[in-house]
């Protein structure tokens, strides 16, 4: 008979083999990195524009020109870029965050000649028609009306002008007026000022062959690009001078709750240390927010933490939704917790557990060439490299139950966090 | 093309491996054949209790999470309407942890009070997150049991009302567990680089010795014909109306499963598909528009469901839609149509297939629908439909007889 109550043994993950990038450009300079591996003919491409929400002068501004770009060109119907596309199987995503509007395909690498040159109407000739920007505004609005119905939207939303400042481009909050306010001009406007080739990286993973660069280099290598440079954009952070909000929904069944405050980045020393605490307060399914909340008094489905990086600074939050008959109780365990992190040290058994944890989630992130990809151009946009994954290990390995409680003391004073609750009381 | 072995346990239990060098992850997925559909419908929702109970400690390990966080592991699982499946990941070198916890679960569970209150109350907040406290969340609410009339995909998994969860006993659950929780009752898989002998050793250490039971027999009613067009009229407090359109079809090992998922994908896979662009750009009915099949192993449904933009009438946008389910009766679907929904197939299962996780679920289902080796046939499956097919589809099943329309309005001066 086997012992059954007897865990097998196992290993700790002591190295981590990162797939080579390779950094490279266009003949015109356009930087392109690319990650080769897999055994699939596929590619993913990416075009990373810097024209995030950080460069726009009024909300919805940089979305709407990520979101419209497809929407016809000079040469094409908004149907034949879609259609040129589809055809082939091909799939084109556009995503617009923080920092950043990315335009992503996907594709098999024996049609990447026949959709690039889609691809390439879409980046240099969008033509902004007034008739599909008055259907996609209208659907917009649509959509987000539905959304602030929704107590998570709208807790998110808020939240982020509560810890930024109203005026803060990560903080600058969306109102059904701004609609009504967006204008064909400010996009045009935004598209020309931010979509430069000189302002894109291409991040291309899969399988990358020789013939890959160059159909790139045949579409995108030749253009000129433009001489200007773009401005450095400063902001500061004047957040709002409530610590808490609290947005009443009648008929409620669950309030959504936010907590948090703006935190270091990657660039900054006490940035791992903060993501292993992050873990093990809400980090991860066994976390201690998790362990309460959830599997001790059964008041959400789920409730978690994160340390988000940006650009120019970062931000941590405690996200959850809880029957509204026990919103208050639930804010009070959460607190309890914050609390424990900042006044004892993190047990051993436990701080192991999550230290084995992160290197096996990290190790995941590792697997192919598309999550590869990711890791990389998540330290290149900061302009790290590999080197900061090997310093996080190695802080995974080392952080002390000391210097982790020196951190929370330091980070996680309850009259730093700000409060957000949209539902019942 | 997943090549794999396969082999069967004395108690039951099918294993499938899929080796993969890849990656220095190994996924490992037990799949379990009951879902919501073998539920009493006086019980509902408790196939998916079930599922949050099975991470509540079982007979010689007190807790499930821990042990496999500590190696590195994350885990998870999903409870349909027609199975359970869990699914681990973790670093290969420490994949006997994966085999000791499921085992022991298979084995028994500690059925402790406390997990059944707490996964009680949880679930319960998780029907209300999901399905009460959400825009448009009670639709499938609704639409189930307007569409089926005794088939038990007449109820959500989540089960049709939260006085059914907070009724569960303990027997109940034991009960449960001993009837469908057998080895021979479900498949194991599991994919990645390591090798086939480390693999029948690990099962027969780990799994040999669990006893395998009556396999349970499924006999659920069958869903009689529908001869004549059902409606259901809603009021909400939601910004938008909305409307959908439910259709029987076929089940999934039928050989029409394949057209009629072509057929959902030519009305609205994409933004050059027809319902896209007649109703959302050229008519501008519609803020969101889509068709899409529910996949259900038994015979299933082709639902098509839309947003209404505002000032317009469900009459207007009803009959629009009805205007080009008319077009694709009547008319073949031309060549390009075709092969691009096509492509799409043939693109969206490579790009799946970099998972060693996806791979390993995808074996599971397909061995529990017949045999793994499907998952090798699909793409060619496809492939073989003809624009003919379609349009026999499209006249067998977009009738109105055979439907079931949910007018969703939102309440007025709100």
């Amino acid at each position: 008979m086997i012992n059954r109550t007897k865990a097998p043994a196992f290993h700790q993950i002591n190295n981590i083999e990162f797939l080579d990038a390779i950094k490279t450009n266009l003949d015109n300079g356009i930087k392109l990195n690319y990650i080769n591996g897999g055994s699939q003919e596929i590619l993913k491409i990416g075009f990373i524009f810097n024209a995030g929400n950080w460069f726009q002068n009024k909300p919805l501004i940089a979305s709407s020109t990520n979101q419209l770009m497809k929407e016809g060109t000079k040469k094409y119907s908004a149907f034949k870029i879609s259609e040129g596309i589809d055809k082939y199987g091909a799939f084109f995503e556009v995503e617009n965050s923080y920092d950043t509007a990315t335009l992503t395909l996907y594709t098999l690498t024996k049609h990447l000649n026949n959709v690039l040159p889609y691809v390439k109407e879409v980046l240099l000739f969008p033509k902004f028609s007034e008739k599909e920007f008055e259907i996609y505004k209208k659907n917009a609005i649509e959509r987000f009306k539905i959304n602030l119905e929704k107590v998570s939207f709208v807790a998110r939303k808020d939240f982020m002008s509560l810890i930024f400042g109203e005026n803060h481009p990560y903080g600058t909050n969306v109102n059904l007026s701004d609609y009504n306010d967006l204008s064909l001009n400010h996009i045009t406007n935004f598209y020309n000022e931010n979509y430069n080739l000189s302002n894109c990286r291409i991040l291309v993973s899969g399988k990358v062959e020789q013939s890959t660069i160059k159909s790139l280099n045949h579409f995108f290598g030749k253009e000129q690009l433009s001489k200007k440079s773009l401005s450095k954009k400063q902001a500061t952070i004047n957040s709002n001078s409530n610590s808490s909000i609290y947005i009443e929904k009648e008929n409620a069944m669950q309030s959504a709750i936010r907590i948090g405050r703006v935190f270091p980045n990657k660039l900054h020393k006490d940035y791992f240390g903060l993501q292993i605490l992050n873990t093990v307060l809400g980090g991860y399914f066994g976390s201690r927010l998790m362990n309460n909340i959830r599997e001790d008094k059964g008041y959400t489905y789920g409730i978690g933490s994160g340390v988000i990086s940006l650009k120019d600074t970062g931000y941590f939050f405690i996200s959850t939704e809880v029957g509204s008959d026990v919103t208050k109780d639930a804010l009070t365990e959460i607190y309890k917790e914050i609390e424990l992190i900042q006044t004892q040290e993190i047990p051993k058994e436990e701080l192991k557990l999550v230290k084995n944890y992160m290197l096996g989630q990290l190790l995941k992130s590792c697997d192919g060439p598309f999550n590869m990809a990711s890791l990389f151009e998540s330290a290149n946009e900061y302009g790290l490299d590999y080197s900061f994954y090997n310093n996080y290990i190695n802080t995974i390995k080392e952080i002390t139950p000391k210097t982790l409680l020196e951190l929370g003391a330091k980070y996680f004073k309850k009259s730093d966090l700000k409060e957000i609750v949209v539902g019942k009381l | 093309m997943i090549h794999f072995e396969k082999f069967t346990l004395k108690n039951g239990l099918k294993v499938i491996f899929h080796k993969d060098e890849s990656t220095p992850i190994v996924a490992f997925n037990l799949l379990y054949n009951v879902g919501a559909r073998d539920e009493d419908e006086k019980q509902t929702g408790f196939a998916h209790l079930f599922e949050h109970l099975m991470f509540g400690g079982s007979i010689n390990i007190p807790n499930f999470d821990e042990p496999l966080q500590k190696v590195g592991g994350t885990n998870n699982a999903f409870t349909s309407n027609d199975i359970t499946n869990y699914y681990i990941t973790l670093p290969k070198d420490n994949l006997e942890t994966a085999f000791w916890l499921e085992s022991d679960r298979m084995l028994s569970l500690a059925f402790t009070d406390k997990n059944l209150e707490v996964q009680r109350s949880v679930v319960i907040e998780e029907f209300k997150q999901n399905y009460l406290n959400q825009p448009y969340g009670d639709v499938w609410l609704l639409l189930r049991p307007l569409a089926y009339q005794n088939h038990p995909y007449k109820w959500a998994t989540i089960g049709k009302e939260v006085s059914h969860i907070e009724n569960a006993t303990m027997d109940d659950v034991k009960t449960f567990f001993h009837k469908h929780y057998l080895p021979n009752n479900a498949i194991l898989t599991i994919a990645g680089n390591v090798d086939i002998g480390d693999i029948k050793q690990l099962t027969k250490k780990w799994f040999g010795d669990i006893p395998s039971g009556n396999t349970p027999l499924r006999n659920l009613p069958k869903e009689s014909k529908q001869t004549k067009e059902r409606r259901l009229k809603v009021e909400r407090d939601v910004p938008a109306n909305a409307i959908y359109k439910a259709y029987h079809m076929c089940s999934k090992n039928h050989p029409d499963y394949h057209a009629t998922d072509l057929l959902s994908d030519v009305l609205s896979l994409g933004k050059s598909s027809r319902l896209y662009i007649s109703l959302i750009k050229e008519q501008k009915l519609f803020s969101e528009i889509s068709a899409f099949i529910s996949g259900s192993h038994d015979e299933g449904l082709l639902t098509i469901n839309g947003k209404l933009l505002d000032g317009v009438s469900f009459k207007d946008a009803e009959s629009s839609i009805l205007k080009e389910v008319e077009a694709i009766k009547n008319e073949l679907v031309n060549e390009n149509e075709l092969s691009k929904v096509k492509n799409k197939i043939e693109s969206t299962t490579q790009f799946s297939e970099t998972s060693v996780l996806n791979k390993a679920m995808n074996l599971s289902f397909a061995e529990l629908l017949g045999d793994a080796n499907n998952v090798n046939l699909e793409v060619e499956k496809y492939q073989e439909v003809t624009a003919e097919d379609i349009k026999r589809i499209a006249n067998q099943v977009l009738n109105e007889s055979n439907c079931s329309t949910l007018i969703y309005a939102k309440k007025e001066n709100k």
